[in-house]
């Protein structure tokens, strides 16, 4: 009895162990061939396919992600101060972070957006909106580092953006809130005279990535939400979504969903483009400001700029047409062949879907229905190529794949639907938990998608997880897209909201991955490039440490001679030229944060010491075996001491 | 003295040289003597002097001493190695000083190319990261040539 009953175990072992053997030769025989998690196991050491890049939402930052394993990779600060690497807080990042309204420590950070070249991301840099206080920030993704912040003048909540034309020749930053232009002291009541809703066209030089604001649209007081620009055919055209096209200024829940239609607008750049040249801009007085980080001198500058170039429609024929659209539409997303465009009207249960060719034909035959602001309506059903009747309810946003289908988030009834673009026809549905808003797949929103995977990105997280207060993760969730049937994989917490999202092959971005900074490049004023210039200089009250780091020690690491008051600047430059070797700073009784100093960078960090003592700095970044050896001490005197300032490593000097 | 005499006896178990997938991280560039990177033959001897090190650099032939190669080999010690380097005496690391007497020139290259390889696996290299209390050699990622102009200036340092 016993013994058959092991025999029986032995035989299950034996079945476990052959169909757990590797795979490739037998797969369909494996009890496990269903088992999705073998479709996100990533091996240790093993890298993923996929980099995916979500926003943070108001944590102001952006999180990088591998796929299919979910693996958080880095969080880099944008426009959210970040203690960790000392962001915003030591002397070369603060100026990121300047503003008009001067500095800004936080964010609400949206839609992260590839650079293109020829509709395809290219892996350069990667953009991202501040709604708050509207700005744009581009990240290097060499250096996976925030390089520029520009402000946008004229722009309450700069939602619609930083949606890319085909070669990055534009970043666009459509204002969500329409506000007085330029900014005045009026009654709120006077919304329909005195506001108005500016979009503005942001020019990245094709080398450098560097923005600037190349001119504004300046549009009626409605609500501009999101936008996407054409592609292919319809390249040279960029399109936004509108709603309180009622122009209400309270209560918008209601005031903002009277009409069954709002709209596209569709802006003709390149004739937008045209009028500059001629010279049919308004320079408009504003002030806001434009900060580049440089990764030589490894600091950041900020210029405040005084003036934008605006464009008056009603001045401009052939600018703007509005695209009637049900109703209050909120994603507007172009399909790869640039030929369809799908307004995704939240507060319907249909999806229509404009055709391009058709809306060039409306606007030649002139099929209007009538005019706003001097801006033609066109024709409803003159520019409609078709409704997808999806059954489900609140359409926010749609992706593509590279076959031929448009995946689509409900936010209402928490789903995605699959169809067919051209024929309309639902054909998959699969349920988000919950309350779906963007989806993101590798490349879905431009003319190649990579597809394979798709990402839902979840506000609501409720029961999913391990509860942890009354706070809870958002998340994303990856389905398999490959078949003909969509496919839940997994589902992942993520750092802050995951707003949005962008994804691309590893392999186009992997290779450009930056190691270290050539020392011999460093041009920071305050640089130290060798532990025999390592000094301390004293200049009436601001006392400036040029010290250097190395595995593991620094230099100076004994000062004396500091005083109460004395404002103290630390410029450490990591004199290591080797790839994940950088050296934290901390000081005792610093009021800001640690530096962490990347191999061949210079970092600076003010102390102000207010009492009389001997404090301890040390590195914050665990080095090497000796690590806990790398230390140091400043001596702090009284104000007008007669200690003298010295410094040494090692020896008294 | 004590130091040099554990080297010595440690020595004496130089293993076989994996000279495969060794060669090739930086672009060869030739100074005043020929670097030959093809394989030599296995070494086994007490005298640290027949241990050549393990990485990109097989057989180095010397010439007369070349002074402007040597000063700008110091240059380029003073900004990369000095932070641990006293040319005169034992600092983080070890003093350069009569280094040519007590190692082969191939195993200074290949000591300052690739640390992270040589305290793995040559045993004089794993028995200085115990005699300086487990403090690594960085890798600076200087080229060949510009190790090859610090071993010129470690010629002058007798």
């Amino acid at each position: 009895m016993k013994n058959s009953t092991l025999t029986g175990w032995g035989i299950f072992i034996l079945f476990i162990i052959t169909s757990c053997a590797p795979k490739g030769s037998d797969d369909k025989a494996s009890p496990f061939s269903d088992d999705v998690a073998s479709k996100v196991y990533v091996a240790p050491g093993q890298f993923d396919e996929f980099y995916a890049f979500l926003s943070g939402g108001f944590s102001g930052q952006m999180s990088v992600y591998g796929l299919p394993s979910g693996r958080l990779l880095k969080v880099i600060p944008v426009f959210s101060l970040d203690a960790e690497k000392g962001y915003g807080f030591n002397e070369e990042t603060k100026p990121l972070l300047q503003t008009s309204y001067g500095f800004i420590p936080w964010d609400d950070a949206h839609h992260p957006e590839l650079s293109q070249t020829d509709g395809v991301p290219d892996g350069r840099w990667i953009f991202i909106n501040g709604n708050n206080t509207p700005r744009v920030a581009r990240i290097d993704l060499s250096t996976f580092e925030t390089v520029e912040i520009i402000e946008l003048p004229n722009s309450g909540g700069n939602h619609s953006s930083p949606f890319t034309t085909e070669n990055t020749e534009y970043v666009v930053a459509g204002t969500r809130f329409s506000v007085p232009v330029p900014q005045k002291d009026v009654a709120v009541e006077t919304y329909k005279e005195n506001f108005k809703g500016a979009l503005s066209f942001i020019s990245c030089d094709p080398v450098t990535g560097h923005m600037n604001v190349a001119f504004q649209v300046l549009l009626p007081a409605f609500n501009y939400d999101l936008a996407h620009s054409g592609k292919g055919a319809s390249h040279g055209w960029t399109f936004f979504t509108c709603y309180n096209t009622e122009e209400g200024h309270t209560l918008l829940e209601a005031n903002a969903s009277q009409y069954d239609k709002d709209f596209i607008a569709a802006i003709n750049w390149k004739k937008a483009e045209e009028y500059v040249k001629q010279g049919k801009t308004h320079d408009f007085p504003t002030s806001y400001y434009h900060n580049v980080y440089d990764d030589n001198s490894h600091m950041a500058t900020s210029e405040q700029i005084k003036s934008v170039k605006v464009l008056i429609p009603d001045e401009c024929p052939g600018l703007v047409y509005f695209l009637p659209t049900p109703k209050s539409p909120h994603g507007v997303d172009v399909d790869p062949t640039g030929e369809y465009i799908v307004g995704a009207g939240k507060l319907s249960a249909d999806m229509s879907v404009h055709s391009f060719s058709k809306m060039l034909k409306a606007i030649e035959d002139k099929a209007f229905e009538k005019e706003i602001a001097g801006i033609p309506v066109l024709n409803y059903d003159a520019i409609l190529a078709g409704v997808v009747k999806s059954g489900g309810l609140g359409p926010l946003h749609t992706e593509f794949d590279a076959t031929g289908n448009a995946f689509t988030t409900f936010f209402i009834s928490s789903e995605i639907v699959k169809w067919k673009v051209g024929t309309w026809e639902v054909l998959d549905r699969a349920p988000c938990y919950y309350s779906v808003g963007h989806l993101m797949i590798p490349g879905g929103d431009s003319k190649k998608p990579f597809g394979k995977y798709m990402l839902a990105l979840n506000k609501i997280t409720k029961d999913r997880y391990l509860p942890t207060g009354p706070e809870l993760s958002q998340s994303a969730q990856l389905y398999d897209i490959s078949g003909d049937k969509i496919q839940l994989l997994l589902d992942f917490p993520t750092v802050g909201e995951p707003h949005y999202g962008q994804g691309i092959p590893a392999s186009l971005v992997k290779p450009k991955s930056k190691q270290f900074f050539n020392l011999a490049d460093n041009a920071h004023p305050h640089v130290t490039k060798s532990e025999d210039q390592a000094k301390v200089v004293r200049d009436g009250n601001v006392v400036r440490v040029y010290m250097t780091t190395i595995r593991s020690h620094f230099a100076p690491d004994n000062i004396e001679g500091i005083q109460v008051g004395d404002k103290v600047y630390f410029h450490i430059t990591n004199l290591e030229q080797d790839w994940d070797v950088p050296h934290g700073f901390g000081v005792m009784g610093a009021t800001n944060a640690e530096l962490l100093i990347m191999p061949g960078q210079t970092e600076t960090l003010l102390w102000e010491p207010l009492f009389e003592g001997v404090f301890p700095f040390y590195c914050t970044d665990f080095c090497s075996a000796l690590h806990q050896e790398m230390q140091g001490y400043v001596r702090v005197s009284k104000k007008g001491s007669t200690v003298p300032l010295k410094w040494w490593t090692g020896s008294s000097k | 003295m004590k130091n040099q005499f554990k080297i010595m006896s440690t020595g004496a178990i130089v293993i076989a040289m994996l000279l495969n997938g060794c060669g090739g991280s930086s672009e060869q560039k030739q100074a005043s003597e020929e670097i030959k990177t093809e394989a030599s033959s296995t070494v086994n001897s007490n005298d640290p002097m027949n241990n050549k090190g393990i990485g990109p650099v097989k057989s180095i032939t010397l010439g007369t001493l070349d002074q402007a190669m040597a000063d700008e080999g110091q240059k380029i010690f003073q900004e990369k190695c000095s932070a641990c380097h006293k040319p005169e005496e034992k600092f983080i690391g070890p003093a350069p000083k009569g280094i040519m007497d007590r190692r082969s020139p191939e195993w200074i290259i290949n000591m300052i190319l690739s640390p992270d390889k040589m305290v793995k696996e040559d045993p004089i290299a794993k028995q200085l990261l115990m005699d300086y209390n487990l403090a690594p050699m960085a890798n600076q990622n200087l080229t060949e040539e510009q190790a090859r102009k610090i071993l010129e200036y470690f010629r002058t340092l007798k």
